[in-house]
């Protein structure tokens, strides 16, 4: 995708939500869903960023501190009026920001405060829905989007969830990127396919049928149907914590181990 | 801001706590005595995911959980062992950490308070776990925000592996931090950065340019970390009781969202330097948080 056209995240934004209230690189409005308002959040390129290193849909210092602010702006306004809206996050993040000045000024706390108010942002009440437009990568799904009740991605290419870029990943682990895919084959978690991704549990919903890039008016209905689906699903189970993503077929299937070690901690967590 | 002082009235030969061992760190962080592991090696719950890539398992997979007391209260410690993988964070090591946070969260919310002590040793996510060891740090990350509205979450970097990846958001996200000079704290490590962004943004093997930035001294001194203390299990010790006699904050770091804006804004990305970012992210603003703690619990 070249500079000039919009990134996913921001032309997803736009179909939802409509215009942003805030500049980049962290786009906010409310808008209307599912017969209520919700919030919707974004990081989209930002070329002019005073961060040289941050200037793409990366997650940096100024998007960090600046998620945080958008989000704990959002509870305020609903604290004020004591209805405990959905926050939607649009996940279209392909790293976080990698250079020095970001580690000196403490991108790990930046990314963190996003961590914050996104969790104490679902821990109030609010249903938090991340949906995976793009690539959701490392410390920037971290930041944006992994602290939500219910994650749903796009079935389409360029839809992604992992720990390290693949290119970066075959170097480290000394391997070849054709190497790394067969790999994933196998071994599930080490997979970047958003259906492995589903296969750990991690996933509420694989949305097909939509083009990420230039979506119709029908499939644009589509997700926001998805959205308010998940929503509800939220607001009918009541739990604020993350248990629900050890509860699924999957879940038990391939995080048996996580299971099993919430299980006999907790067996063990009393005795004398 | 090295207070923290032997309670020792003579002069005796330091036990070094960056040469312990994870197990012997937590034992030596808990009042004497009354360390109990949990999910210990006799336990066996092993990566599943190592075997299939012909990495030999660890049987505590590189993390112990203990519990004990710290200053005669409930207590748990996670201590994570830098010795295997790196300190890497696979499926079982992180399941362990954010299970016992959850497990101190539930006791707190039954008015049973359990004090959190989490030893940060790792370069993050275990690459072979991959998704899985995300998933798994995101779930530390929410467990650490619901539990320290309860008591405080102190974290401890001491060295010499340090806290990299989504690790050092979870000890960003801690109520108090506790370092050593020895102790690196950063997301990206320079490794990382180099490979990244080029050698010309940052040369990984340029060892005093590293500590510059991300060294426990700096870190410290910049207010991202509380607590300087000498590579001393006494010290180390004394400065996290020192961590829960002083309660809740009234406002975590990582909430302080307009302070960090705005001492972000003061800062101009072309010239700052270690030194210069000290003028602006100081401790003036911590001296203010302390006379405003909340009660504890």
């Amino acid at each position: 995708m070249s500079d000039v056209q919009p990134s996913r995240g921001a032309r997803w934004f736009r179909a939802l939500a409509g215009e942003s209230v805030s500049h980049a690189p962290v786009w906010s409005a409310d808008a209307p869903l599912g017969g209520e308002t919700a919030h919707f959040f974004a990081v989209v390129p930002d070329p002019s960023n005073r961060f040289p290193r941050a200037t793409d849909n990366v997650v940096g210092l100024e998007q960090g501190w600046r998620l945080a602010r958008a989000v704990r702006d959002a509870m305020a306004r609903d604290e004020a009026s004591g209805t405990r809206r959905p926050i939607v996050a649009i996940v279209d993040v392909k790293s976080q920001a990698y250079g020095y000045r970001e580690e000196m000024l403490g991108i790990h706390l930046a990314c963190a405060a996003a961590v914050d108010a996104y969790a104490s942002a679902r821990d109030a009440g609010h249903p938090v829905i991340a949906l995976i437009v793009g690539p959701a990568m490392s410390g920037a799904f971290l930041a944006h989007g992994y602290q939500a009740n219910r994650i749903v991605a796009l079935d389409a290419p360029g839809t992604m969830v992992h720990a390290m870029g693949k290119e970066a990943a075959a170097r480290v682990t000394r391997r070849t990127v054709e190497a790394l895919d067969a790999l994933g084959e196998t071994i599930v978690p080490m997979s970047y396919s958003m259906a492995s991704f589903a296969r750990l549990g991690l996933l509420d919903q694989l949305i097909d049928g939509v083009d990420a890039d230039a979506p119709d008016a029908a499939q644009i209905e589509r997700v926001r149907q998805v959205l308010t689906a998940q929503i509800r699903s939220v607001r009918d189970d009541g739990r604020r914590n993350l248990a629900h993503r050890l509860e699924s077929a999957e879940a038990q299937k391939n995080r048996a181990a996580s299971i099993e070690v919430h299980r006999r901690l907790a067996e063990q967590w009393d005795a004398v | 801001m090295n207070t923290v002082a032997s309670t020792h009235p003579a002069p005796l030969l330091r036990e070094s706590f960056i040469e312990l061992p994870a197990r012997e760190r937590a034992r030596s962080l808990l009042d004497a005595g009354t360390f109990r592991e949990l999910l210990g090696p006799f336990d066996r719950i092993e990566s599943p995911w190592l075997p299939l890539q012909g990495v030999v398992c660890q049987a505590d997979d590189g993390c112990v959980i203990a519990r004990g007391t710290i200053g005669g209260e409930p207590a748990v410690v996670a201590a994570i062992e830098s010795a295997f993988q790196g300190g890497s964070i696979g499926e079982v090591s992180g399941s362990k950490i954010a299970a016992a946070l959850e497990l101190a969260l539930r006791d707190c919310e039954r008015g049973k308070i359990v004090r959190p002590v989490v030893l940060f040793e790792t370069g993050g996510v275990r690459l072979q776990e991959a998704n899985l060891g995300l998933a798994v740090i995101a779930e530390i990350q929410a467990a650490i925000v619901a539990l320290r509205r309860h008591v405080p979450v102190v974290g401890v970097i001491a060295g010499m592996v340090g806290c990299f990846g989504g690790m050092s958001l979870a000890a960003a996200l801690c109520s108090y931090l506790v370092v050593t000079k020895q102790g690196r704290l950063g997301m990206n490590g320079p490794e990382v950065i180099e490979q990244e962004a080029g050698i010309e943004e940052l040369d990984a093997s340029d060892r005093r340019r590293v500590w510059q930035l991300i060294g426990g001294e700096q870190r410290t001194a910049t207010a991202l970390a509380d607590q300087l203390v000498d590579d001393d299990a006494d010290a180390v010790r004394a400065a996290v009781h020192a961590a829960f006699a002083q309660g809740v904050p009234a406002a975590h770091r990582s909430e302080q969202v307009d302070i960090f804006l705005n001492r972000l804004a003061q800062i101009d990305p072309a010239t700052v330097t270690p030194e210069t970012m000290r003028d602006v992210f100081n401790r003036h603003m911590q001296n203010a948080r302390n006379t405003l703690r909340k009660e504890q619990v």
